[in-house]
């Protein structure tokens, strides 16, 4: 491995973690705060992508940066005022099946939308082509972009979370919502603001991760159980986490791909040669690139065993 | 006694004139059992699109005056749904079925229709496979009631490999697959052809990566250009095609040419558009801009429903059955089987043989090369304005592999 590979590498996996963060960030909130799994969350993210596509084509693709994840904020919003909360007197299993039902909803609706196969959101022109050349290889503007809006949205959220009035009643919900309410303030608002606000995060990322990746029916399938094992691994609720965490696993993956060891190689390390007669030889060699995608689910239960309040999280319940 | 030989004679000829024309009229039930939901949704669902068009077509006008009914079928990619989709075509009157995508399912449907078969003479059932690759299909686990009309991964193979053997460019091989079997079985035969044809050319990468489930290809790119290779074979389809194709162009990865098994199916072209232009091959027995008859189904296909029709097989299908149903005078799977057998005739992509020793149909294969289309070759991949134009036809001997089924046949 090489300094080139390693910071091409290392790119990679910081503008990949960093996408799976603007995922993650969203669903963080709602789940920390109203205590709801919410399966339909990449929903948002296959929404946002397919929104945009369709304003992009009207208006242009940076009106729909800011159009699209409004839209599906909303969404969000409407959702949560009028299923959502309906739901919620009866505990968190019926609220867990609604979110399971509206992603199936949302997946059909999309189908019979847009069809069934990609469509072709393509980068505006602003965005195609290299940003830069390392050691001949480019690194693209989309993905730069995913960076750049990324650390942005991280950013603003956490301003308004710490900064200002709205954003401490969050955080106070969050922790004690009786409290809150007995204080004034209407934390059914708060819930459909936060559930709203945490859709359009993923609309956002579905804005610019559907054009530098593809928009398709199975998008949301495809990043739905990862960003689970970001928000686990991060810490319920902690924002700060989810990023943490999201880099990790970036970087984790991308790293892994690179590494083309097995355990036949450990063997040999400590004398044993292991040929394909031995006991087991289909499990011992498989190479560290080939588990790559399965990693952060290994993560995922090592953390819950050793530490399960998450990386920054501060609930031990 | 003369007028009783009179009307003998004259029955034994309406006889024969009525038995000449037995199947004129009936309706063929086709079952197809695919998948229409789930991650290969956008593939079947043109696949089954393209079945009924061309039934369609067929109904129009075909040899055997018969008329074709598709029922088709979601089997989810599951070989247990393909099962009892199987036996709910039945039920339905299906005498014929077809299936395409993955070889779990078509295996299920194999081991199932030997059993019913077996089970229920006068109510077999043929099985055309337009799609599934795996040489296992008609090799160990070869079946009487099985008919494949798709190019095996070892004829595939055999002619890329054939192809790159005159391009001395080639000297660093990068294989990535998708872990799975078919995935696996090109890897196996992609270093087992380039050892034979090309001893000089070093594989410097054999890539498994999990079925659509990797959403940034970017590290196996940088992988890839870090090992120096000057070509990648891949067997990738679907998602993991285009993400992998799409990340090498945004890695400016332009020195690296990719021999591809599905580069013109659903969902491929888009990724690819202009940037991959002229570093993208496909083998396949098909291309869009083919002559004759399939041309025109191909047009009118995009005209109706603003597709692709690139599923070749699913025409040889038609044609094959309704030259049985001529030749056997009978719609009886049994007497179409035998008759389906070293069938030869003339196709798009030559003179093709149903090889009876295993059920694989030998025919030509072109090498095609993604380029912009226009002249000869106006038809373009989901209005890319590109499409893969043909660089190579290879004979049906090119690309044959041998055999080790023992087949069983019913006596």
């Amino acid at each position: 491995m090489n300094a080139e590979f390693l910071v091409i590498s290392l790119l990679n996996g910081v503008s990949y973690g960093l996408l799976l963060f603007m995922l993650s960030s969203g669903l963080t909130l709602i789940f920390s705060m109203m205590g709801v799994l919410n399966f339909a969350h990449t929903s948002f993210y296959m929404l946002g992508a397919y929104f945009a596509y369709t304003i992009s084509q009207v208006v242009g693709f940076w009106p729909a940066l800011l159009i699209a994840p409004v839209m599906v904020g909303l969404l969000g919003a409407t959702f949560e005022r009028y299923s959502l909360r309906r739901v919620h007197k009866f505990g968190h299993v019926p609220e867990l099946l609604v979110t399971f039902g509206l992603s199936y909803l949302i997946l059909e609706l999309v189908q019979l939308l847009w069809g069934r196969s990609t469509v072709p959101y393509g980068l505006p022109t602003q965005l195609q082509g290299p940003l830069f050349t390392l050691y001949g290889t480019q690194f693209p503007k989309s993905r730069s972009f995913i960076m750049l809006v990324a650390l942005v949205m991280l950013v603003s959220v956490w301003l308004l979370l710490t900064r200002t009035r709205i954003g401490l009643v969050i955080q106070a919900a969050l922790k004690n919502p009786e409290m809150v309410e007995a204080l004034g303030h209407n934390v059914p608002r708060v819930f459909m603001l936060v559930f709203g606000g945490g859709a359009a995060l993923a609309g956002l990322a579905g804005v610019i991760g559907g054009n530098t990746y593809v928009t398709e029916p199975a998008m949301a399938a495809s990043v739905g159980s990862i960003i689970f094992v970001v928000v686990v691994v991060g810490g319920m609720g902690s924002l700060a986490g989810a990023f943490l965490a999201s880099l990790l696993i970036g970087i984790l993956q991308t790293f892994a791909v690179a590494i083309d060891y097995s355990m036949v190689h450990l063997f040999q390390l400590v004398g044993i040669t292991v040929t394909d007669q031995t006991f087991g030889y289909p499990l011992w060699k498989l190479t560290i690139s080939q588990v790559a995608p399965i990693l952060p689910y290994m993560l995922l239960v090592l953390m819950l065993i050793f530490r399960p309040k998450g990386l920054l999280g501060t609930r031990e319940d | 006694m003369k007028f009783a030989m009179k009307i003998t004679s004259a029955a034994v000829l309406l006889a024969s004139a009525t038995g000449a024309m037995a199947q004129k009229g009936e309706t063929v039930k086709i079952a197809w059992l695919d998948p229409l939901s789930g991650l290969m949704a956008a593939v079947g669902t043109n696949q089954l699109k393209s079945f009924q068009f061309i039934a369609e077509e067929f109904n129009k006008k075909n040899a055997a005056g018969v008329k074709f009914e598709i029922i088709g079928i979601d089997n989810k990619l599951s070989p247990q749904e393909t099962t009892s989709a199987l036996r709910s075509a039945m039920d339905q009157g299906a005498r014929y079925v077809v299936q395409g995508n993955g070889s779990g399912p078509a295996l299920a449907i194999m081991d199932a229709l030997e059993k019913h078969n077996a089970r229920n003479p006068g109510k077999e059932v043929v099985y055309l496979n337009y799609a599934a690759v795996d040489p296992d299909l008609t090799n160990s686990k070869c079946s009487y009631w099985h008919f494949r009309l798709d190019a095996d991964t070892s004829m595939k193979m055999e002619a890329l490999t054939t192809y790159m053997k005159d391009v001395p460019e080639i000297k660093k091989v990068y294989l990535i697959n998708q872990n799975y079997s078919h995935g696996q079985q090109v890897s196996k035969f992609a270093k087992e052809n380039l050892a034979r044809k090309r001893p000089d050319v070093q594989v410097v990468g054999d890539d498994l990566h999990p079925l659509a489930q990797v959403r940034d290809f970017a590290p196996y790119v940088a992988k890839i250009k870090a090992s120096g290779a000057d070509t990648v074979i891949t067997g990738n389809w679907g998602s993991d095609l285009a993400l992998l194709i799409k990340a090498a162009n945004d890695a400016g990865l332009n020195n690296v040419n990719f021999y591809t098994y599905y580069g013109s199916v659903t969902g491929s072209p888009t990724a690819m558009g202009s940037s991959a232009a002229g570093r993208v091959y496909m083998v396949a027995y098909a291309h869009l801009n083919l002559p004759g008859d399939i041309n025109r189904i191909v047009v009118d296909y995009k005209k109706k429903f603003n597709d692709d029709m690139y599923t070749g097989s699913v025409y040889h299908a038609f044609t094959m059955l309704s030259d049985a149903f001529v030749k056997t005078k009978s719609t009886d799977p049994v007497k179409v089987a035998a008759a389906l057998e070293g069938m030869k005739f003339k196709s798009f992509n030559g003179e093709v043989e149903m090889r009876k020793t295993d059920h694989q149909l030998q025919q030509g294969l072109f090498i095609s090369k993604w380029e912009k289309a226009g002249g000869k070759f106006p038809l373009d991949s989901e209005n890319t304005g590109y499409t893969f134009v043909p660089v190579k036809y290879y004979e049906p001997y090119v690309a044959s592999t041998p055999t080790s089924c023992q087949m069983k046949r019913p006596s």
